[in-house]
């Protein structure tokens, strides 16, 4: 039926593949679970059991057709009411490359559930119903993917066949989408004609399309760069343990390395102390190496026997972020409970977690432009807008612009411990005045 | 980078983030393949440290004898600590009563709550993952059980970027999953990567069998087979390891770690969809036990 079915299960079983995370947006009717279904089943990742269990419980709701999002909508309360309540991951694999799939719902809590699946994503696929071309949820779809800095944004133009799969009305799309995702400050875009229910450029390139000459969107999906940051990002080492290996043997700095390379020799800072020392060797989670790089979970030696501890930050002396207490960001708010200047939260930034302040509330953005509106002091659920808050010590950032994992935080209750509102360091894309010094002055 | 490095590099990370945030770290250890990988990635994220956490392996009283021994024997090359909670004495203590089915494995879900307040752990290893099984493709790595060790699916805290919010109330503990994001072709390939030994059920032998619900089950005293079923020898290996009583075998010829590899590969049906009874009972069975809280 398609290329990935014809190759053998020895190809599946290699493992010098690399591993994309990427994430699907786009409302049930642009067929985006037909897509997702489609890519799942072509490259072997539905096996028999689950599509019978499929056809079972889609007989039992009387349809005609087996429903593929029943794969992933395997809550209790999403079967019952017919939605998908949560983001799902699912996972599959071609001779090339593996995959995460985060398929992230449409319609129920959708800016948090996109935010979330965003966040990990390194290729955001946008669907779109050809007829339609850009629609109110394409804007907020594509307003989240810039919002979070995915690197690699795909748009799906779907149902083809619909429109005799004629050029004209996909390039009309394509037009108006990459007005849009300029207007967003997304600087690159990839669009691909599609019909998802017939299977044209999806796995296998279309015979139905010649005047289209581009990829199909699983080839796309199979060699797009995964990384998303550039080879010279500063190094960031957020230390997560202090190894201590008995009385006498040198202590071990454990952490995963959140941007950059580092290398032995480097002459490094321990952040927000500021004490310098040089690394002597690395770890590599049981081979010495004598670099490392993102995102590889190493531990360190460094040469001055220094007071180092969980939440520290570990980063190059000539490259190093400037500890802040004074925080501005953007953010979405995620918890039923409004977020209101005056709140005590906790700042969970990389390992460290410090009490902090919300001191304004200044700014609420629109979901279909991130356009400022005034934010009257509060934020509810599924809101973006902007924040600026006091830290109660000083936290080593990063333009979110610059580094999504040393850039990103989290806002926490101190009393419950719920997860109140994610944090991105500096402005939103595409509005006036971003800039990458944002994070504002030094202690 | 390899997706091999990648995936073990993220779930250092979780396990370090875990160790990191909570006070009385535990990993559930039972035998079985992902949970052998789990102490092989926890055992090298604190090298040259002995491991800072104890394990814990909730026993039902059929478990395969291979797989205990297993058990015992990398408990002590490693010089760990093993908490083992027993059904029987739960049993014993008329705290549980045997099913009429024989399975022992929802009976687990009280021992490992009972063990997780008597020791007071506030971080629970596991090695499950969300490819397993449908409910659990919506699991957090963090996730955060009540005092009664429920799970409640709707009131989960959103997970984003690499930030995991360990802080939790009083009684409360977490659920941690570093293997949410392998697949059990991600487990084998990296059990040849590692060269990790497994119990041998795992791999193709001669095994007295019994063919109940479509599955080849272990003759034994646990309660097979009944007066209407019929023992007989068949080469089979296990692609899952349990209660015997639930757990079943599938035929096959493959007798080292690359052939399973090969054999996986080519499987029509997921590991669960193969080998668990437990997840037949209904649509929304493993939901069902991870609400009371079940692993």
């Amino acid at each position: 039926m398609t290329a990935a079915t014809g190759q053998p299960a020895e190809a599946l079983t290699t493992t010098a593949a690399s591993l994309l995370r990427f994430a699907t947006a786009g409302s049930v009717d642009d067929g985006k679970s037909t897509l997702a279904g489609r890519l799942l089943h072509d490259s072997r990742s539905v096996l028999s059991d689950q599509l019978a269990a499929v056809e079972h419980a889609s007989r039992a709701r009387g349809l005609s057709v087996p429903d593929l999002a029943l794969l992933t909508d395997g809550l209790r309360a999403e079967r019952e009411q017919g939605i998908t309540i949560d983001v799902a991951y699912r996972y599959f694999a071609t001779p090339r490359r593996r995959f995460v799939l985060a398929d992230t719902p449409g319609h129920v809590q959708y800016t948090r559930n996109m935010v979330t699946g965003a966040s990990t994503a390194e290729l955001m696929v946008i669907l779109t119903d050809v007829r339609h071309g850009v629609v109110e949820q394409t804007r907020r779809h594509t307003a989240v993917a810039a919002l979070l800095r995915v690197p690699h944004l795909l748009l799906a133009v779907n149902k083809l066949d619909l429109v005799d799969f004629r050029a004209a009305p996909f390039t009309a799309v394509v037009d108006e989408f990459t007005a849009l995702a300029r207007s967003l400050g997304v600087p690159e875009v990839t669009a691909i004609p599609i019909s998802a229910r017939d299977g044209d450029n999806v796995v296998t390139a279309s015979t139905r399309m010649d005047w289209y000459g581009g990829p199909t969107l699983l080839d796309h999906l199979e060699t797009v760069p995964a990384a998303g940051e550039p080879d010279d990002t500063p190094a960031r080492f957020p230390v997560q343990y202090v190894i201590r290996p008995g009385a006498t043997g040198q202590r071990g700095y454990a952490g995963r390395i959140t941007a950059g390379t580092l290398r032995v020799g480097d002459r490094v800072t321990v952040l927000p102390a500021g004490l310098t020392s040089t690394v002597t060797a690395i770890d590599a989670l049981g081979t010495p190496v004598d670099s490392a790089r993102a995102p590889q979970s190493v531990s360190l030696r460094l040469a001055d026997d220094l007071d180092v501890a969980r939440g520290d930050l570990i980063a190059p002396v000539d490259a190093a972020p400037r500890p802040t207490r004074t925080v501005e960001a953007t953010v979405c708010h995620l918890h039923d409970r409004p977020l209101r200047e005056g709140a005590r939260v906790l700042v969970k930034h990389a390992t460290r977690t410090v009490p902090a302040l919300v001191t304004a509330i200044p700014v609420r953005l629109d979901p279909d432009g991130l356009r400022p509106t005034p934010a009257h002091g509060s934020l509810s659920v599924n809101d973006l807008g902007r924040v600026t808050l006091r830290t109660a010590e000083p936290l080593p950032l990063d333009p979110y612009a610059r580094s999504r994992r040393n850039g990103s935080f989290l806002l926490i209750d101190p009393a419950d411990g719920s997860t109140l509102t994610a944090g991105m360091v500096g402005q939103a894309p595409g509005t006036a005045g971003e800039s990458h010094e944002a994070n504002g002055q030094s202690r | 980078m390899n997706h091999l490095t990648e995936i073990e590099s993220e779930a250092v990370h979780i396990i370090r983030e875990a160790v990191g945030e909570a006070e009385r770290p535990v990993l559930l250890f039972s035998g079985g393949k992902d949970s052998v990988v789990m102490l092989h990635l926890a055992r090298k994220a604190f090298a040259p440290a002995p491991l800072p956490f104890p394990l814990l392996h909730v026993d039902t009283g059929h478990n395969f004898p291979e797989v205990l021994a297993y058990r015992d024997r990398v408990v002590a090359a490693y010089g760990l600590r093993l908490h083992v909670a027993l059904v029987q004495e739960s049993i014993d203590r008329g705290e549980l009563t045997e099913r009429p089915d024989g399975s022992r494995n929802p009976l687990q879900t009280h021992c490992l709550r009972r063990a997780v307040e008597l020791h007071r752990f506030d971080a629970v290893f596991g090695g499950a993952r969300r490819d397993e099984e449908k409910a659990r493709a919506k699991e957090r790595v963090f996730s955060l059980r009540d005092e009664f060790g429920g799970w409640d699916p709707r009131r989960q805290r959103p997970e984003l970027w690499q930030l995991y919010n360990g802080r939790h109330g009083p009684g409360e503990h977490f659920r941690v999953f570093p293997l949410s994001n392998w697949t059990e072709l991600d487990v084998w390939q990296y059990v040849e990567r590692e060269h990790i030994e497994l119990p041998g059920i795992y791999f193709a032998h001669d095994r007295e069998v019994f063919r109940r619900d479509g599955m080849w089950l272990t003759a034994g005293d646990w309660g097979g087979p009944r007066a209407d079923e019929h023992a007989e020898k068949r080469t089979v290996r296990y692609r899952t390891v349990g209660d015997m009583a639930c757990t079943g075998a599938v035929e096959s010829s493959a007798m080292t770690v690359r052939a399973v590899i090969t054999e996986i590969a080519a499987s029509r049906l997921t590991e669960r969809g193969a080998t668990r009874a437990d997840d037949r009972l209904s649509d929304t069975a493993m939901e069902d036990r991870k609400r009371e809280g079940y692993f």
